[in-house]
């Protein structure tokens, strides 16, 4: 016979305001297999969760309805409560009398009855709930980091640093990213490849570390703990065992005209290159859509250049196959493409570049050894312009969030012309100057003030050629004028997108992506480094747009949660999962079809001779989330979740209908 | 061929009888039959659009009322910035329509299942410039042409769908088809001034004569408009800024004067003597006449 306790919560005035506890309390006393209610002022507060515990031991409870808050909040605090005093977690349920009744009603009598039936239909399912354990999911403690920029450098190497192994992939030749193409970063002008190259290094040593570069992840199954994932290694053409990185391929190639990645077109490369001298790994890779020998046969001058014999052009792509317990998601950005704005000349104007191609511009390994010169003509620039929001904030090309980086690295050209080009003068075009951090806005006004760029408040609408200057003509609305200014170069600063592919890739790992097409974290401010799927983290700029500091921060974050899961012995998960009835499945595995978390496995039937008998579903109890999907399409109701059983749940239903 | 209800426009009747007249004899060679709207009024441009809402919107309605199809085109960019604008404000706002409804009456319109098209459309997406081209009798080669769309084609692009309203391309596309060679030149879609030519005439002089320096800078032989009000500005505005020292001679024809001379209308059907700046000497010079 069942044995209820009924708790009822003043929530302070929160609850007691608009519902009559007293008239609660008394109404359900009544009510058949409550044997114990009362109601309490905080019945979270420690003295509340004593009375709980008290009450379990004295009546000998056999299951425990808590009308207070929603579960969200204090399910956790009520179910340790019952564990304590030696009830199973799972007989405790919550009735929502606040979110779902005292919050959003105001007539006091109604929300009361409201109130005892949501506490009485809870009743009625905790007399049919069943005591349940956790489930236990063993752990592979080896993680993959999807992405080597600085965001995925740092996690590996934090993950790598607590003692488990890490696989590292990045898709392009050398891992770095996009930090390894700034000349200094904000605000304190370190040279970028100065802080950055050493990690790069000691990711290459470290023994925990293996890097797959020019690699990417072909497929994904498994679930937490547990994941499978392919990972294609494309052919370099050159063995990375014998490869000395000496360059004499590099020399030798006679393809010297190909527009350079890394410099943003700025630059030229080989067939064969390196994408900047400080790549790690310093080997180099055939660009087979470029390289004579592939494109025509012949030339192979490189393979007989090679002091290592290291040039093979019957290289083929591998594909490998890992297991790891956890996943992070460290893909970054990309640029907007600044073709994208025709009145800034569509992509048709030399002169007029990106935010990215201007660090090339500055930075003394670039295409220009530092100079600041024009694309175009070579000719030494004097006169620039800086525009901000070139995409971002601008709902009519479908971008209404802020870059973030952009008033920052801004100011920071700024501040870099200046010290290059004495004579010269820059401007900047902006909306608002957004500078918030640490140091951030004294360094905006440094910019203005000790380096004298001129930040004009307006938009610029046109920008046109005239006796080889560009023509920039925009409005400065604190003056309410229109100007125009000649100018030799024009940076824009173009908005932030997630990289391209890396939609593809989250549809392989079931991780959301918002509508912006930036990876989705789980919670906007309590999950900020997890994602809906167990398991699978987010660092840096593939989440949101976001500078390298925060980058560092929130990848340091990200390899916390999987130090943490590693430190475990085996991962504990919700009880509350699918499960199939053996005796009446028929196999149809239309629950399959219908799971999102690719749950559902074949399980075959065998009698004791081994011949089989028939195939079943098979929920994997590391994957269900617990959805209930399948329990609405199995057509012979083979499948039923615990914790919120069909039976549960009518007997929710009839208790409200019967009222 | 698709029957078009024509809505000339006031300006059809007064300064720019040429485009009318062009247009008539383009469209009679094309085989495009246009039926001018019988009794049409005002399109509501200007005056009416900045003073009263209702009343723009309504002259409007009225003539979707008049018109004997639901294909109506215009050459004139202004009349389809009126049309354009205010079936797309009926098709989103239902409680104006029912507002305008009482104002206009309309005996027949219901709906707002109208399409209004600029005569470029017409030519360039409806007849198709590969049709065109097979009527082209007498090449227009070695024209160079800088295309000027000004500002009322194109905006709000959400509006106007036109073509991008930056760097549009359908009348360069089409002066490709009919031989001319278009220019590239960054001013196709630049504020001319419009009607500050009547109040504030210094303003139309500074941003005409930047447009006409432009085209210059680009070798354009001729200045190719679709707008009456581009027109007048960009060719009377020639005489004052003469005054000023500013000698451009540059002609202002309209798109279709160029046409008709392509498809081998003779010159006194296109009005070519209307204009300001007379296009005779250029087009002799280049032997397109």
């Amino acid at each position: 016979m069942a044995r209820i306790g009924v708790f009822i919560c003043h929530c302070g005035e929160n609850i007691a305001r608009t519902v009559d506890v007293a008239k609660v309390r008394d109404a359900i006393a009544k009510h058949p297999g409550v044997v114990h209610a009362i109601d309490y002022r905080y019945m979270c507060s420690a003295p509340g969760q004593e009375l709980i515990r008290e009450a379990i031991k004295e009546k000998g409870l056999t299951g425990v309805v808590v009308a207070a808050c929603s579960p969200h909040m204090h399910e956790k605090t009520f179910r340790n409560a019952c564990t304590v005093a030696g009830l199973n977690p799972y007989l405790c349920e919550m009735a929502n009398i606040r979110e779902h009744c005292s919050w959003v009603h105001s007539d006091r009598e109604k929300a009361t009855e409201k109130a005892i039936e949501l506490v009485r239909f809870l009743v009625e399912k905790v007399k049919r709930n069943r005591p349940l354990t956790p489930v236990k999911v063993p752990i592979t403690k080896r993680a993959l980091v999807i992405g080597g920029g600085i965001a995925g450098i740092q996690a590996a190497l934090d993950i790598a640093d607590g003692g488990y192994e890490v696989i590292l992939v990045e898709r392009q030749p050398s891992i770095g990213g996009h930090m390894a193409q700034l000349s200094e970063t904000f605000p304190t002008l370190d040279c970028s490849q100065c802080i950055l190259t050493p990690k790069m290094v000691e990711v290459r040593q470290h023994p925990n570390i293996r890097l797959l570069t020019y690699s990417e992840v072909e497929d994904v199954k498994g679930y937490v703990g547990n994941f499978e994932v392919t990972i294609r290694k494309k052919a370099r053409y050159v063995n990375e065992e014998v490869c000395t990185g000496c360059g004499a391929c590099i020399q030798r190639c006679p393809q010297k005209r190909i527009p350079a990645e890394f410099e943003r077109g700025l630059g030229r490369r080989t067939a064969i290159y390196i994408p900047f001298p400080q790549a790690v790994p310093n080997i180099p890779v055939i660009d087979r859509e470029h390289c004579a020998y592939f494109r025509r046969g012949g030339c192979r001058l490189c393979e007989k250049e090679c002091p290592r014999n290291a040039i093979d052009f019957n290289q083929q792509d591998q594909l490998i196959t890992e297991k790891v317990g956890a996943i992070i998601l460290a893909t970054g950005y990309d640029l907007i493409p600044s073709d994208l704005y025709s009145e800034y000349g569509g992509g048709r104007y030399k002169d007029v570049i990106d935010g990215l191609q201007f660090e090339r511009l500055l930075s003394a390994s670039g295409p220009t050894n530092g100079e600041i010169l024009r694309p175009s003509d070579n000719k030494e620039v004097k006169s620039v312009v800086f525009i901000s929001c070139v995409g971002s904030r601008d709902r009519s090309k479908g971008i209404p969030y802020c870059s973030k980086i952009c008033c920052m690295y801004v100011a920071k050209h700024a501040i870099l012309f200046k010290h290059k080009v004495h004579d010269g003068q820059a401007f900047v075009f902006y909306m608002d100057v957004r500078a918030a951090g640490k140091g951030y806005e004294e360094f905006v006004r440094r910019a203005i003030e000790e380096e004298g760029a001129v930040y004009l408040r307006g938009r610029v609408s046109k920008i046109y050629q005239q006796d080889g200057k560009l023509i920039v003509r925009g409005v400065d609305t604190l003056s309410g004028m229109p100007v125009e200014i000649p100018a030799d170069l024009v940076v824009l600063a173009t908005a932030i997108k997630a990289s391209d592919g890396v939609t593809e890739l989250a549809q392989k790992l079931g991780v959301p992506v918002d509508e912006h097409g930036f990876l989705a974290e789980a919670h906007p401010k309590l999950r900020p480094v997890e994602t809906q799927v167990a398991g699978v983290f987010l660092a840096g700029t593939c989440q949101a747009p976001r500078d390298i500091p925060d980058t560092v921060a929130q990848a340091s974050g990200a390899a916390s949660k999987v130090l943490a899961m590693f430190s475990q012995e085996a991962i504990e998960r919700e009880p509350t999962i699918a499960k199939v009835n053996e005796q009446t499945c028929v196999g149809c595995f239309e629950c399959q079809r219908v799971c999102p978390y690719r749950a559902i496995e074949r399980k075959e039937i065998r009698d004791r001779q081994g011949n089989l008998v028939k195939v079943v579903a098979y929920v994997n109890p590391g994957m269900c989330a617990g959805c209930g999907a399948c329990t609405v399409a199995c057509r012979n109701h083979s499948v039923d979740l615990e914790g919120f059983a069909e039976e549960q749940m009518f007997a929710e239903i009839s208790a409200i209908v019967a009222a | 061929m698709t029957a078009y209800a024509y809505f000339p426009g006031c300006s059809a009747h007064g300064t720019a009888k040429e485009y009318d007249q062009s247009t008539r004899s383009v469209c009679a060679r094309l085989e495009i039959e246009l039926n001018e709207i019988p009794e049409w009024v005002c399109c509501g441009a200007s005056p009416a659009h900045a003073v009263n809402h209702l009343l723009s919107f309504s002259l409007v309605a009225k003539n979707l009322d008049l018109s004997p199809t639901n294909q109506i085109v215009t050459g004139c960019a202004a009349c389809f910035n009126r049309f354009k604008t205010t079936l797309y404000t009926l098709q989103h706002d239902r409680p104006l329509w029912e507002r305008i409804r009482q104002i206009v009456q309309p005996t027949k319109l219901n709906g707002s299942d109208f399409r209004i098209a600029h005569l470029l459309e017409v030519i360039c997406d409806d007849f198709g410039l590969d049709n065109l081209k097979e009527r082209v009798v007498k090449p227009i080669n070695g024209l160079k042409v800088a295309c000027y769309y000004g500002c009322l084609l194109v905006r709000p692009p959400r509006i106007m769908a036109f073509d991008d309203p930056d760097n549009p391309t359908k009348m360069d596309e089409l002066m490709k088809a009919i031989g001319a060679e278009p220019v590239e030149w960054e001013f196709k879609t630049e504020c001319c001034g419009a009607f500050h030519a009547i109040p504030h005439p210094e303003i139309v002089l500074a941003l005409t004569s930047k447009i006409l320096q432009a085209a210059k800078d680009a070798n354009a032989d001729v200045i190719s408009v679709a707008c009456p009000m581009c027109q007048i500005n960009l060719d009377l505005r020639q005489l004052d800024l003469k005054k000023q020292g500013k000698n451009f001679d540059i002609p202002v024809l309209y798109f279709t004067q160029i046409l008709g001379l392509a498809l081998g209308i003779a010159e006194n059907e296109l009005g070519l003597d209307r204009l300001i700046i007379d296009p005779l000497p250029k087009l002799k010079e280049r032997q397109v006449v």
